[in-house]
């Protein structure tokens, strides 16, 4: 049962990570180079979600919408939560590692030729993912983390094991407390795993 | 079932009373122990940093919804009777004192090299040291970040709602049950909180940048 929660817990954090990261580049582009209605929906989304409590988010998502009629498990509802809170989060990272590329380096791109997409994948993507790679791995644990809270609506995770043992066993301090060290190691394991997707992925030579 | 009408608006409103008071404690007590925690991060003894360390790490790696069930269901095994609104305070002041001492542990060390090193050459005892050379020159530039912090904090007492204390998400909740008005009750709710935090994080932001242009300056 631990294992099996375990397992939910990355598998939602890894699909949160992977959709948010992607949501928050398309707002970064947005940002920087969109037209002014983009640029201010985009950051009326960062701004509420920054500011409120990523519970109420999940009571949004799961609560709210279905009673407009969006109607999906706990598990989507809570992975998409995920994704929109880490969304706004990164987005503002990535877009600090967007402004961090020379104006030259995206000249330089047009001079040979490139299409605009190509320039923001090769040239100012891939440097900038380098550069805010620490910031923005530090979110995806803290988000790994947050993750905990989707117990709450019912959603299969780590946290939501423990209250199904808790319930059967009555022990709830002592599987807290093995809940509170899995947690503790799956932070460590996300950190040493981040470093090596580093060194195998992104650590070309920096010219700069 | 009834509508939601004046009267849950005005529960709702009392409620927050209860999130800013959680708040306020939580970063008064976070306060202080962050102040401990980045001293004995930035001491020259290694056990101190290293129990600090320790704490920092247990503490930013473990999530906060855990370290509150422990405190409510761990201090019954210790015979004490606690109930959610000190659990909560204890949980979060221990929480933010972790957050706040990393933050201001960054401050500390920011303060050049050279500023300790005429302390010590000045003769000046460590109390002395921290209190009138290093810490009034960190204080500065961990204003913003802190500000920023508080947001976080508020954001954070959320979570005391999950173990049964009624604060702004848990009358949110209450409120839904008893109307089954979902878009409208947590709508007022996150807007509640909006108002709560955005003041704070546009202010943390107008610091930063003031603070960036006294520096250049």
């Amino acid at each position: 049962m631990l294992l099996h929660g375990t397992w939910m817990t990355i598998q939602l954090s890894f699909l949160a990570m992977l959709f948010g990261l992607l949501l928050a580049i398309v707002c970064a582009w947005g940002k920087t180079a969109g037209p002014a209605p983009a640029r201010w929906l985009i950051n009326a989304y960062i701004e509420v979600i920054r500011n409120t409590p990523f519970l109420v988010q999940l009571f949004f998502f799961f609560f709210a919408l279905p009673a407009v009629g969006v109607r999906w498990s706990p598990y989507t509802a809570a992975l998409v939560a995920m994704v929109f809170n880490l969304g706004a989060y990164a987005t503002e990272i990535v877009r600090a590692g967007i402004e961090s590329i020379p104006k030259g380096q995206v000249e330089a791109g047009l001079a040979l030729n490139l299409s605009r997409l190509d320039i923001f994948r090769f040239v100012i993507l891939k440097p900038a993912l380098k550069a805010i790679y620490p910031a923005l791995t530090s979110q995806f644990i803290l988000l790994m983390l947050a993750s905990s809270v989707v117990s709450v609506i019912s959603a299969d995770d780590l946290t939501s094991v423990a209250a199904n043992l808790q319930s059967e066993t009555f022990r709830s301090f002592e599987i807290y407390i093995v809940i509170t060290v899995i947690y503790l190691l799956l932070t460590l394991a996300f950190s040493y795993v981040f470093r090596l997707v580093f060194q195998w992925g992104l650590n070309y030579p920096d010219r700069r | 079932m009834r509508t939601f009408g004046y009267t849950d608006f005005w529960f709702i409103l009392e409620a927050a009373q209860w999130t800013v008071m959680l708040s306020l404690i939580a970063f008064a007590g976070g306060g202080v122990v962050g102040l401990i925690v980045a001293l004995s991060r930035t001491a020259e003894s290694p056990l101190a940093r290293t129990l600090s360390v320790g704490f920092i790490q247990l503490f930013r790696g473990t999530p906060l919804l855990l370290q509150l069930f422990l405190v409510f269901f761990g201090a019954p095994v210790i015979g004490l009777d606690v109930n959610p609104w000190a659990a909560a305070a204890v949980a979060l002041t221990l929480n933010s004192g972790a957050f706040l001492g990393e933050i201001w542990r960054g401050c500390i060390e920011a303060i050049p090299r050279g500023q300790w090193e005429a302390a010590e050459a000045l003769g000046l005892s460590y109390r002395h040291k921290m209190r009138d050379v290093v810490l009034p020159q960190a204080l500065k530039i961990a204003v913003p970040p802190t500000v920023g912090y508080l947001v976080q904090i508020v954001k954070g007492t959320s979570l005391a709602a999950i173990i049964g204390f009624t604060e702004l998400t848990r009358a949110g909740q209450i409120i839904n049950n008893a109307t089954f008005q979902p878009m409208l009750v947590f709508s007022v709710v996150a807007v509640v909180y909006f108002l709560l935090c955005w003041p704070l994080s546009l202010l943390a932001s107008y610091m930063e940048r003031r603070l960036a242009l006294s520096l250049t300056r």
